[in-house]
C-alpha cells in the first residue's frame, strides 16, 4: 500500500504564485501557437429582439486588411445548431440566423490583420433589422400573448416538469401552519479578470474537417461534444488545448464554446487561424450569467416548527436560448433540494423560460444560490410564524449526525456530516446570544441592526446524470442514460525520478497544482520538488471523458481520488524495482524520504530515482511479471453516481458538504446605507487538503456572494437594454469587503472519496446572499419590511422603507 | 474596444498646441491624464480626428502658490496635489481628493482634466465651485478667465469653446476662521457620487457665512449660500447642530436635487442623502471654523 500514513492538510504555499506574481504567467493572449494567426472582431445585435431582413458584408470585405467576413448565411450553411439537452425546437447557433434574440448576440465576424482594422471594418457591416417587441421579465414571458422568441416552439417555456416524492398533500392537509413565500433571485455574473479568448484553426483534411482550438475554457466536459455536434464532426476531430494559466472563470467560461465554433468557422473562410479575445463590454453584454429565478415555496409545518413537506415552483430565466448546460441550473441541486433539513416529502415544478436576455450558464454555486435564497428565506419566515428564533427552527429540522448516509426524498444521499455540531460552532464563534443582546440595545437606540443565518448543504462532484431529469422518464431512451462524476490523471516518472502529474481538471486559479503536488509527494514519499504537476489540457493527449473539467468543485473530491489510485499503481512498480535492488521481497519495502527502504530496517534503502532508473535502464532485472511501466493512469469512477431512476430520483452529486453562516448588518437610519459588519462561517468540506487554499476559496466565495447580495446586477430595461459596463455593474472591491470575518471548519471525511475530501469553493457563494438577506430582513423587521429579492443597498432599502407607512423623516 | 483611427500630436509649446487644436476645426481633443478620455476612445464613443497631447508642455505642469491662490496647471496630477505641501493651502481640495476614483487613477488623472470633463457627479468641479475658483481658458485669441460657477453649463458641457484649452485653475488659499467639509455617498468607494457636498464656512465677526456645493444631484455642481440657514441653526444653540441644520436645509435640498433617478439612486433617495450629508458636513465645517483659531474680522 501507500508508503505514508500522514494525511494531507499542510498549508503549503501555492506553487503557481511565483510566476504569476512576477508577470511570467502565460495566458492564452500571451501565446501565439500558430504564427500568421489573424484577429477577429464580432458584430453584435443592438436589438433585444429583431428579425434579420438582410445582411450586406461587401463594404466590410473590401476594407483594407480584411481577410474574411462571415454572417448568418455562412453560419447556417456550414454549422448545425448546437445539440441541446432537450428536444425543444429552439435552435441555437453561435450567431443569430433568422432573428436576433438578445442585445449583444453575434451576427457577423470580421477577420483582419489586427483588432483595430477588424473593428473598423465591423462598422461597415450593414444589417437590416426589423425590430420585434422584446420580453425580458420571466413572468411576462409566460403570458399567452407574450412575444414569442422561437417560432417553432409553442411558447417561451423550454422545459416544464413536475416531480413529487412522498405524501406531500397528506402533510399539507394535516399541517398546523402552511407558510408561503415568493422570492426573486437576480441575475449576476462572475466577471473574471481575463475574459474569453480563442485561437481556432479549421483544417480540411483527407478524411474530413478537423478543428484545432486553444481556448481559456475549463472543460472539455460536456461542451466538447456540443461543439463537435455543431461542427458536424466526431468529438475526436476537435482538438482543444487549454493553457495552464487561466485568469479566472468561476463557471462563466463554460459559455465560451459557441465562440470556438464561430472562430473555427471564421478560420475556414479566412483560410488562416483566427484569434478572438473578448473585451469587457462583450463579456458584460453577451458571455453568460447565472440565471435569474422566480420561485414560489410552501412549507407544511407542525406547531413546534417541524417542516414536514415542501412545494417548490421554480421558474428560471435562461435568456434567449436553452444553451447547454442549461437547464441544469434547475437540476444541479435536485438531490439536495430539501437543503440541510429532514423534509420527507416534496413537490417540485421546474420550468426554464426563454426571454430576450443573454443566455445563462454556470456561475459559482450554480443553482445553489437561487435555491437557498428561497428555502432559507422561507425558513426564517417559518421561524417567525412559529415564534421561534431562526437558529432554533433550524436546529429542530437539521439532519442529525446519526442519520448519515442520509437519503433525501429526491434521491440525494448525503455522504457525511455533523450539521448540529457545525451550527453549534457557529453560535459559539459568533457569540450569538451577545449579538442578540447588541441588537436589542441597538433597537432601543432606534438603530437598524440585523442578524441573518443560513445553513446549507454544499454539493460537489456533480453527477451529470441530472441533466436527464429535464426529459420525462418515459421519453428517456433505455440504455442511453447519463451518469458519472469521473476524473482522470496520468502520473509518470522520468529517468531522474521526477514524477510528472497530468491532471484532467483544468484549473482557473484554484491551485490544483499545489494540492496535486502535495498529494502525490506524500503518497510516494518524495520531497515536494520531485513532483511536477502539469495542468495544461490537450484533449489529444490528456486522459479525459465527457465529465472532465473544472466545475462543481470536482477537484478536491474526484481528482485527488484519481491521484491516489494512480499513485498506488505507480508505487507498486517502484517498490518492486527498489526491492530488486535491495534483493528483498517487494512487500517488505516502503516509500519514504525519497527512498525505497525496508520497512523494518529503514537504513537499508535505495533512492527512489535509482529504483525508477532500474525500470528505465535495466528492465531485464525486474522479476518476471513486472512490466517496465512508469506511467499510470487512473479514472476515479465512484459507483454512487448513477443515472436518474424511472421514478426521477437522482443522487445529483457525489459529496455534500455543509456551511453554517451568519451575517450581521447595520442600516444607517438617516442615509439607509447598508453595511455588512460581520460574517461568521463554519464549513465542513470533509478532509481539508490545504487550509490556505480553503481559506482563499472561502474569501473568494464570500466576495462573490457580497457582489450578488449588495452590488452586482445584470439589469435590463423593459425595452431589453442591458447593463453593459463596470460603471453600472458594480463588483465589490477590497474597500467593500472589509467586514469582520471569522471562518472555522470541521471535518467529517467523505467515505466516498479517497482522501475524504469534498468541494469547498462554492459553499459561501450559495449561503451568504441569503444570510445577508435574512440579516437585512431581521434589521428591518420592526419597520415591517420583508425581503424577497436582491441586491440590497441604500436605494432599495429607501424604497422599501418609503413603501411602509413609516416616518418620512426628511 | 479599440479606438477608431486618429492622428496624434505632442507639442512642447502651448502656442503650438493651440494652433494644432485650431487646425482641427473642432475635430481635435486635448489629452492630459486620459483617465476619462481613453475609455471613451476605446468604446468609440468619441472619435476625434486628432489627439493633442499636452503633457510635454512644461509650463502646464506648474503647481505654485501665487499670493492668496494655489495655481494648478493643466497637466498637474491629482495625486501630486494630494501629496505636495502646497496642496495643504487649500484644505477643501485635500478633503476631496481621496474621494476621486482610486489612487491609481489619481496618479494619472489631472485636476484640470476633471474640471474640463465636467461630469456632474465628479468631486473636483464641486470643490472649484464651492471655492469660487478661477479657470484660465487659452485659445487663439489668448487667455480668458472664467469663474468656476460660470464654467459648468451642464453634464459634460462647459464654457470651453472647441479651440480652447483649460490651462490652469486658481483656488483660494484658506485663511483663519475658515472651516471646510466634504463628503459623498457612492455605491462603492471610488465610484461617482450618488450625492455629495463641498462646504465652506467663514466666521466674520462671529457671523457665519456658509457656501455649499452639491454634486451628483443635478446636471452640474449646484452652489448655494447657506449663511442664513447656518445662522438660524447656530442661534438655536445646544447640541445636535447637524440635526437642526437638516430642518433648515430641507427646502433648499428639495430644490437642488433635480436629476432623474437611475439604477443606483432615485431622486427621492438622492434628496435623503444630500440632506444628511449637508447637515453633517456643514456642522463639521462650522465647528472647524470656530475651533480654527482667530476669526477674520474684516
Amino acid at each position: 500500500m501507500t508508503a505514508t500514513t500522514e494525511r494531507p492538510g499542510r498549508p503549503t504555499a501555492r506553487i503557481e504564485d511565483p510566476a504569476l506574481l512576477t508577470g511570467r504567467g502565460r495566458f492564452l493572449d500571451d501565446l501565439d501557437p500558430l504564427p500568421g494567426t489573424l484577429t477577429a472582431a464580432v458584430v453584435r445585435s443592438p436589438h433585444p429582439h429583431a428579425r434579420i431582413r438582410g445582411v450586406r458584408l461587401e463594404r466590410a470585405r473590401r476594407h483594407p486588411g480584411v481577410a474574411a467576413v462571415i454572417g448568418p448565411d455562412e453560419v447556417a450553411e456550414t454549422l448545425r445548431p448546437f445539440p441541446l439537452s432537450l428536444k425543444t425546437p429552439m435552435p441555437y447557433y453561435p450567431t443569430g440566423t433568422d432573428k436576433v434574440r438578445f442585445v449583444g448576440e453575434p451576427v457577423a465576424v470580421v477577420v483582419a490583420a489586427d483588432r483595430y482594422l477588424a473593428e473598423d471594418a465591423a462598422e461597415l457591416v450593414e444589417i437590416d433589422y426589423e425590430p420585434l417587441p422584446p420580453v425580458v421579465d420571466v413572468e411576462k414571458a409566460l403570458l399567452p400573448d407574450a412575444p414569442r422568441l422561437h417560432e417553432g416552439a409553442d411558447g417561451n417555456v423550454a422545459t416544464d416538469r413536475d416531480f413529487e416524492f412522498g405524501d406531500v398533500d397528506g402533510h399539507f392537509a394535516t399541517a398546523d401552519h402552511v407558510v408561503k413565500g415568493k422570492y426573486t433571485f437576480p441575475r449576476y455574473s462572475s466577471t473574471p479578470m481575463e475574459c474569453y479568448a480563442v485561437v481556432a484553426h479549421w483544417q480540411d483534411e483527407a478524411d474530413g474537417p478537423a478543428v484545432q482550438a486553444w481556448a481559456n475554457f475549463h472543460g472539455p466536459f460536456s461542451m466538447v461534444p456540443v461543439l463537435a455536434g455543431a461542427l458536424g464532426v466526431p468529438a475526436s476531430r476537435v482538438r482543444l488545448m487549454i493553457p495552464s494559466d487561466n485568469g479566472g472563470s468561476f463557471g462563466i467560461k463554460a459559455g465560451i464554446y459557441p465562440y470556438v465554433a464561430l472562430m473555427a468557422l471564421a478560420s475556414k473562410y479566412a483560410g488562416r487561424p483566427v484569434r478572438w479575445t473578448e473585451d469587457r463590454i462583450e463579456h458584460m453584454l453577451a458571455s453568460s450569467a447565472g440565471s435569474d429565478r422566480v420561485m414560489w415555496f410552501e412549507a407544511a409545518v407542525s406547531a413546534d416548527g417541524e417542516v414536514r413537506a415542501l412545494r417548490a415552483d421554480l421558474v428560471d430565466n435562461v435568456g434567449a436560448y436553452l444553451r447547454p448546460p442549461e437547464p441544469s441550473t434547475l437540476y444541479r441541486c435536485f438531490g439536495n433540494i430539501t437543503g440541510a433539513y429532514t423534509i420527507d416529502a416534496v413537490r417540485i415544478r421546474s420550468r426554464a423560460v426563454v426571454t430576450n436576455k443573454t443566455p445563462t450558464g454556470l456561475n459559482r454555486g450554480f443553482g445553489g444560490q437561487q435555491l437557498y435564497f428561497g428555502l432559507e428565506r422561507l425558513m426564517d419566515k417559518i421561524a417567525e410564524v412559529c415564534d421561534l428564533d431562526p437558529v432554533e427552527l433550524r436546529q429542530r429540522n437539521l439532519v442529525g449526525s446519526e442519520d448519515f448516509p442520509y437519503a433525501t426524498p429526491t434521491g440525494g444521499v448525503y455522504d457525511s456530516g455533523d450539521y448540529q455540531r457545525a451550527l453549534e460552532m457557529l453560535l459559539k464563534n459568533a457569540d450569538y446570544q451577545a449579538l442578540r443582546e447588541e441588537q436589542r440595545a441597538a433597537r432601543e437606540r432606534g438603530e437598524y441592526y440585523g442578524i441573518g443565518v443560513a445553513t446549507i448543504v454544499d454539493p460537489s462532484a456533480t453527477n451529470i446524470g441530472y441533466v436527464s431529469l429535464a426529459t420525462p422518464a418515459e421519453q428517456r431512451t433505455a440504455g442511453r442514460g447519463k451518469s458519472g462524476s469521473t476524473e482522470h490523471v496520468r502520473v509518470s516518472v522520468d529517468l531522474n525520478g521526477i514524477v510528472s502529474v497530468l491532471l484532467g481538471t483544468v484549473p482557473q486559479g484554484q491551485g490544483h497544482a499545489t494540492v496535486a503536488q502535495a498529494v502525490v509527494a506524500e503518497q510516494l514519499g518524495l520531497p515536494l520538488d520531485q513532483v511536477r504537476p502539469v495542468v495544461e489540457m490537450d484533449t489529444a493527449t490528456t486522459p479525459w471523458t465527457v465529465t472532465s473539467g473544472s466545475y462543481s468543485s470536482r477537484f478536491a473530491p474526484l481528482l485527488t481520488s484519481a491521484l491516489v489510485e494512480a499513485g498506488e499503481k505507480l508505487a507498486e512498480t517502484v517498490k518492486v524495482a527498489g526491492a530488486t535492488l535491495l534483493d528483498v521481497p517487494p512487500d517488505e519495502v516502503e516509500l519514504a524520504d525519497g527512498q525505497v527502504r525496508l520497512r523494518d530496517e529503514p537504513e537499508r534503502s535505495v533512492l527512489f530515482r535509482h529504483a525508477a532508473g532500474l525500470v528505465h535502464w535495466d528492465p531485464g532485472a525486474l522479476p518476471e511479471g513486472t512490466t517496465a511501466r512508469l506511467y499510470e493512469e487512473a479514472a476515479f469512477t465512484p459507483p454512487q453516481s448513477k443515472a436518474a431512476g424511472r421514478n426521477d430520483q437522482i443522487n445529483s452529486s457525489l459529496c455534500y458538504g455543509f456551511v453554517a453562516e451568519l451575517a450581521t448588518v447595520t442600516i444607517d437610519a438617516e442615509t439607509r446605507q447598508l453595511r455588512l459588519e460581520k460574517v461568521v462561517t463554519v464549513h465542513d468540506p470533509g478532509t481539508i487538503l490545504n487550509p490556505t487554499l480553503l481559506e482563499g476559496q472561502i474569501h473568494g466565495a464570500l466576495a462573490h456572494a457580497i457582489g450578488g447580495a449588495m452590488f452586482e446586477e445584470m439589469r435590463y430595461t423593459d425595452a431589453g437594454q442591458p447593463t453593459a459596463t463596470f460603471m453600472d455593474y458594480l463588483c465589490p472591491t477590497t474597500a467593500e469587503t472589509r467586514y469582520a470575518l471569522n471562518s472555522d471548519h470541521l471535518e467529517t471525511p467523505s467515505p466516498l472519496t479517497r482522501l475524504g475530501a469534498k468541494g469547498c469553493g462554492e459553499g459561501s457563494s450559495m449561503s451568504l446572499p441569503v444570510a445577508i438577506a435574512n440579516a437585512v430582513a431581521d434589521a428591518l423587521a420592526p419597520a415591517g419590511v420583508d425581503i424577497t429579492t436582491l441586491p440590497l443597498h441604500g436605494n432599495v432599502l429607501n424604497e422599501l422603507l418609503n413603501d411602509t407607512d413609516n416616518e418620512r423623516d426628511l | 474596444m479599440k479606438a477608431a483611427p486618429f492622428a496624434y500630436v505632442r507639442p512642447s509649446r502651448l502656442s503650438d498646441a493651440i494652433a494644432e487644436l485650431a487646425e482641427t476645426r473642432g475635430g481635435g481633443k486635448v489629452i492630459a491624464g486620459g483617465q476619462s478620455l481613453t475609455p471613451v476612445l476605446a468604446m468609440r464613443l468619441a472619435r476625434p480626428d486628432t489627439l493633442i497631447d499636452i503633457n510635454s508642455i512644461e509650463e502646464l505642469g506648474a503647481l505654485t502658490r501665487s499670493g492668496p491662490a494655489l495655481h494648478i496647471g493643466a497637466t498637474v496630477r491629482q495625486r501630486r496635489v494630494e501629496r505636495d505641501p502646497l496642496g495643504a493651502g487649500v484644505p477643501l481640495l485635500r478633503l476631496a481628493l481621496p474621494w476621486v476614483g482610486h489612487r491609481e487613477l489619481r496618479s494619472r488623472g489631472t485636476v484640470c482634466g476633471s474640471l474640463a470633463h465636467a461630469d456632474p457627479a465628479a468631486e473636483l468641479p464641486a470643490v472649484a465651485c464651492c471655492l469660487d475658483a478661477e479657470l484660465t481658458l487659452t485659445g487663439p485669441n489668448g487667455h480668458r478667465r472664467v469663474s468656476a460657477r460660470e464654467f459648468f453649463h451642464g453634464a459634460m458641457t462647459t464654457a470651453l469653446t472647441p479651440d480652447e484649452i483649460l490651462t490652469s485653475v486658481r483656488l483660494p488659499v484658506a485663511t483663519g476662521g475658515e472651516g471646510f467639509g466634504f463628503a459623498e455617498i457612492a455605491r462603492r468607494h471610488g465610484d461617482f457620487a450618488l450625492a455629495g457636498v463641498a462646504v465652506r464656512v467663514r466666521l466674520r465677526a462671529g457671523r457665519p457665512e456658509a457656501t455649499m456645493t452639491a454634486f451628483g444631484v443635478s446636471d452640474r455642481p449646484v452652489t448655494r449660500d447657506l449663511s442664513e440657514q447656518l445662522a438660524a441653526a447656530v442661534t438655536d444653540g445646544g447640541d445636535g447642530l447637524a440635526g437642526r441644520l437638516k430642518e433648515q436645509l430641507a427646502a433648499v435640498v428639495e430644490e437642488i436635487v433635480d436629476t432623474d433617478g437611475d439604477i443606483h439612486a432615485s431622486r427621492d433617495y438622492r434628496r435623503r442623502l444630500l440632506l444628511a450629508l449637508a447637515g453633517r458636513e456643514l456642522s463639521k465645517a462650522y465647528e472647524r471654523a470656530r475651533d480654527g483659531a482667530e476669526e477674520v474680522t474684516t
